[in-house]
């Protein structure tokens, strides 16, 4: 390996030159979705090698990364550090296959944690479907293109020793540097990152779900009706069908109404793509691209910029997108009556899910939005307390349900607006005696197991712990 | 406001719960076409269920029972109508006779039960060619009508035509109900519209029957219940007009007369009736809203 | 009702919201339930169940519930659907 060419020829090869030792902290980043296979790879040649308590720091562990219980079984990881845990291997580790508490953190959180020195990366992992000789490298061109590689972009900055791994090498210079050569210290080409079928997921669609659809639309009369929708404005949602939906209706009000937005933030899907090249937004600020459409326009459009993880929601950046944001969508899988919420566990205690950037948009933006059925199946969505609070209710303003809007009670103005709107405006505590009139009262689980994850907020303050689950 | 009538499966337990809140004027919970055969029992015990503990609100409550020659139309009826249902949508009506039929049973469960004679209503659904010749004598067979509904999809195989989305081959057949239901002075329900995924398809249907005169149309798909609406909501134009009408009347009602002239039209009595439902029918389209000022209560 | 007449019935689907209830003939009382709330609404889901098998005057049999997260009202419904199968001779809605 030279100063010209970093190429080394193969995975075990580099996690040797990076000097990786027991004890050590390895890094990925999730841009491959379900789709991935570096972090299973590297963890086998880790484990080959003979590495043992490697802690995992991963942007987030998706269905396909649950062998990395299998290196957990055989000693080669004994920790991990994530932004979002898939329930399959979330259901693990709320069994307590983990001795060590898992560290839950926020997009945004993760790259401050960085540079405050709580978390240190030894070798950072970057997978890249195009990547040149010296490092230089993105996810928009190759065959297993991604699109925006931002959750990656912070671990180039911070980690000790960075590797590129790519299946597509392009001459160098590789024009569009995502990650540039600047920190890198060695490339790797393999034969596959990822099944390209499985990285992206077609299109993403709104939902069809009447429900889904009635409650999007009152989320989208709601944002009309708060003031904040005019010239300028700027919007972020989520992947789900329901959040999608929102965006579509409020795309429809804001073409009646000739409203030009000034930008749309986040993971990035087709829909908002649309609204760009209809000239409904005016940028897109792309972490994260949640499909082929996303893929090919992010390639493609200079409207459709790419930004790091810092740029996009770290706290401890001197500004970042989330700080500028009018009005995003979120979802819950359980909200308290003071509008805690939790996207961690489901009502059994279960780890399903993680914070991602909710934490991180909620906190930011001037109207932060939980659209959500008032029941799922059976299980009523507000509680009396959540069983673990993702983002404190503080930073959340409203709550759509099929069966009514809540505002928190320090939002009185925007009340009063919604109410103004002809908006059926209900307490949170009547929309949760409506719950309960339909379900009936749910008995209240507690867990009183140890401790297997803590919950970090985006400042690194303690946030909560979640306790293991007994059969 | 009967705009919308949405038909909810009587065997699915989803459906029948998000009938709570989707926004149609009237729920029709199903016993017949999309219950299997051998599911009747279920469906009829679900329905009963569904009435007794799900609260719908404002919304009307009806059920399509079956065919009255099944040999359990009287469980239906009884477990239905004791239940809370409050009208019922008789299928495949094609005489005077059926409704009789099922007006007595009614009388009987009614006595039976201490229910209000005459409480539970009847909807006729019109669907075959038979149906459309005796409209009339249907609609006026028995008080307890309230409306005559056109069920185009069996109605178009009886008359050995393709049902298309145009609809001009039920024509005919809409406008001879129409004329029925007005000469008994009963609502008019248009036929659902074909393809679940078409709202604009379904908004175009709905305009056509509401020019026709048709009080509200039946609907199988709850995305077909926004653009019903849209297409029953009035424009700014008529409830300006309609606000104009109704303050003329007024005035004319303290002066004694019982005609006015607003703006070069001679405005009377049908002319009121014709503006109070422009105006109910805006209430239920939420044109009305809080912030308006002398806006009717 | 002569619980000795009852046959093997069932009713309801393992569609998300419903309950699929099954009935088999036997010496005792049995009342097996699984559900996804178990946790939440295990002891009101069983307290509804012998409400309904002691209004029809059941007292023998094994009676499995299949629960999908299905509301009160439906799981009584359900559950009397299956009981009026299980007593039924012959055909007939």
């Amino acid at each position: 390996m030279t100063r010209q060419t970093k190429i080394v020829p193969s995975l075990r090869e580099a996690i040797r030159q990076s000097c990786l030792r027991d004890g050590m902290t390895i890094s990925f980043h999730h841009h491959l979705r379900e789709g991935d296979r570096v972090l299973q790879t590297v963890l086998t040649e880790c484990s080959v090698l003979g590495l043992k308590d490697l802690t995992v720091n991963a942007s987030a562990l998706m269905g396909c990364h649950r062998s990395i219980l299998d290196f957990v079984r055989d000693g080669t990881v004994s920790g991990i550090e994530c932004n979002f845990m898939h329930a399959q291997v979330g259901q693990e580790i709320s069994r307590g296959a983990l001795e060590r508490e898992v560290v839950f953190r926020s997009h945004g959180g993760r790259p401050a944690a960085m540079v405050r020195g709580e978390s240190h990366i030894d070798v950072a992992f970057i997978a890249a479907s195009a990547a040149d000789a010296a490092g230089n490298c993105n996810g928009k061109q190759g065959n297993a293109a991604f699109g925006s590689i931002g959750y990656a972009m912070p671990d180039a900055e911070h980690a000790q020793y960075v590797v590129v791994v790519t299946d597509q090498l392009f001459e160098y210079p590789l024009l569009d540097a995502s990650i540039s050569e600047e920190s890198v210290d060695a490339v790797v080409v393999i034969d596959s990152i990822g099944d390209p079928e499985r990285i992206m997921s077609g299109t993403t669609r709104v939902t069809r779900d009447p429900i889904g659809l009635l409650i999007a639309e009152q989320a989208a009369k709601a944002i009309s009706a708060s003031g904040l929708l005019r010239d300028g404005f700027s919007f972020q949602t989520g992947a789900g069908g329901t959040s999608l939906a929102v965006a579509q209706y409020l795309g429809e009000i804001m073409r009646e109404q000739g409203i030009v937005g000034r930008f749309a933030s986040g993971g990035i899907t087709g829909l908002l793509v649309d609204l760009l090249r209809e000239g409904l937004f005016e940028t897109l600020l792309d972490v994260q691209c949640f499909d082929r459409e996303a893929v090919l326009s992010i390639g493609g459009d200079a409207r459709h910029g790419e930004i790091s993880a810092t740029r996009y929601a770290s706290p401890a950046a001197k500004s970042s997108v989330v700080d500028r944001l009018d009005v995003v969508i979120l979802g819950a899988t359980e909200i308290d009556t003071d509008f805690n919420v939790n996207v961690h566990t489901d009502s059994n205690g279960v780890i399903m899910g993680g914070s991602g950037g909710h934490s991180d948009t909620a906190a930011g933006a001037k109207l932060s939005i939980i659209v959500a059925p008032l029941m799922r199946a059976r299980l009523p969505l507000i509680v009396d307390r959540v069983g673990t609070i993702s983002t404190p209710g503080e930073d959340i303003d409203l709550l759509v349900t099929q069966y009514g809007l809540a505002c928190n009670p320090r939002r009185s103005e925007l009340s009063s607006r919604l109410e103004r709107a002809g908006l059926p405006v209900v307490s949170i505590h009547d929309l949760k005696a409506k719950a309960e009139s339909i379900t009936g009262i749910p008995a209240r689980v507690i867990h009183r197991g140890r401790p297997v994850a803590r919950v970090v907020s985006r400042d690194g303050m303690l946030l909560d712990t979640i306790a293991m689950i007994e059969d | 406001m009967k705009r919308s009538y949405l038909f909810l499966p009587g065997n699915q337990p989803t459906m029948l719960q998000n009938g709570a809140v989707l926004p149609a004027d009237v729920l029709i919970f199903d016993l017949e076409d999309s219950v299997a055969p051998a599911e009747k029992d279920a469906a009829r015990e679900l329905v009963s269920s569904a009435l007794r503990s799900i609260d719908y609100g404002r919304r009307g409550l009806a059920v399509r029972i079956n065919d009255i020659e099944k040999p359990y139309i009287k469980k239906d009826l009884e477990a239905v109508v004791t239940a809370g249902a409050r009208s019922v949508m008789v299928p495949k009506v094609n005489s005077a006779r059926t409704l009789h039929h099922v007006a007595v049973m009614l009388d009987l469960i009614e006595e039976e039960y201490g229910i209000e004679k005459g409480r539970t209503k009847v909807i006729a659904l019109i669907e075959t060619a038979l149906g459309i010749e005796m409209v009339f004598e249907a609609a006026t067979s028995t008080p307890r009508v309230e409306a005559l509904a056109l069920g185009g999809e069996d109605l178009c195989a009886d008359l050995g035509c393709p049902r298309t989305k145009e609809g001009t081959e039920l024509f005919y057949s809409r406008s001879r109900l129409l004329l029925a239901a007005r000469a008994a002075g009963v609502d008019a329900v248009d036929t659902p519209f074909t393809d679940a995924r078409d709202e604009e398809g379904c908004y175009a249907d709905t305009v056509y029957a509401r020019g026709l005169g048709f009080d509200g149309k039946l609907s199988i798909s709850p995305h077909h219940l926004r653009p019903i609406h849209r297409a029953f909501t009035p424009t700014e134009e008529a409830v300006a007009f309609a606000l104009e009408v109704v303050d003329a009347m007024e005035r004319a009602k303290r002066e004694g007369r019982g005609a006015v002239s607003l703006r070069g039209k001679m405005i009377d009595l049908p002319v009121l009736r014709q503006a109070e439902r422009t105006l109910e029918l805006a209430r239920a389209s939420g044109m009305f809203t809080a912030e308006m000022e002398g806006a009717p209560e | 009702m002569n619980s000795k007449q009852m046959k093997r019935a069932r009713a309801g689907t393992l569609e998300s919201g419903d309950v699929l209830v099954t009935i088999e003939p036997a010496d005792s009382l049995e009342i097996k339930l699984h559900s996804p709330v178990i946790n939440q609404f295990g002891d009101a889901i069983m307290r509804s169940v012998r409400e309904v098998i002691d209004s029809f005057g059941v007292t023998s049999g094994t009676i499995s519930l299949e629960d999908q997260g299905a509301l009160d009202c439906t799981i009584r419904a359900r559950l009397a659907t299956a009981i009026r199968r299980s007593f039924e001779d012959e055909e007939g809605a």
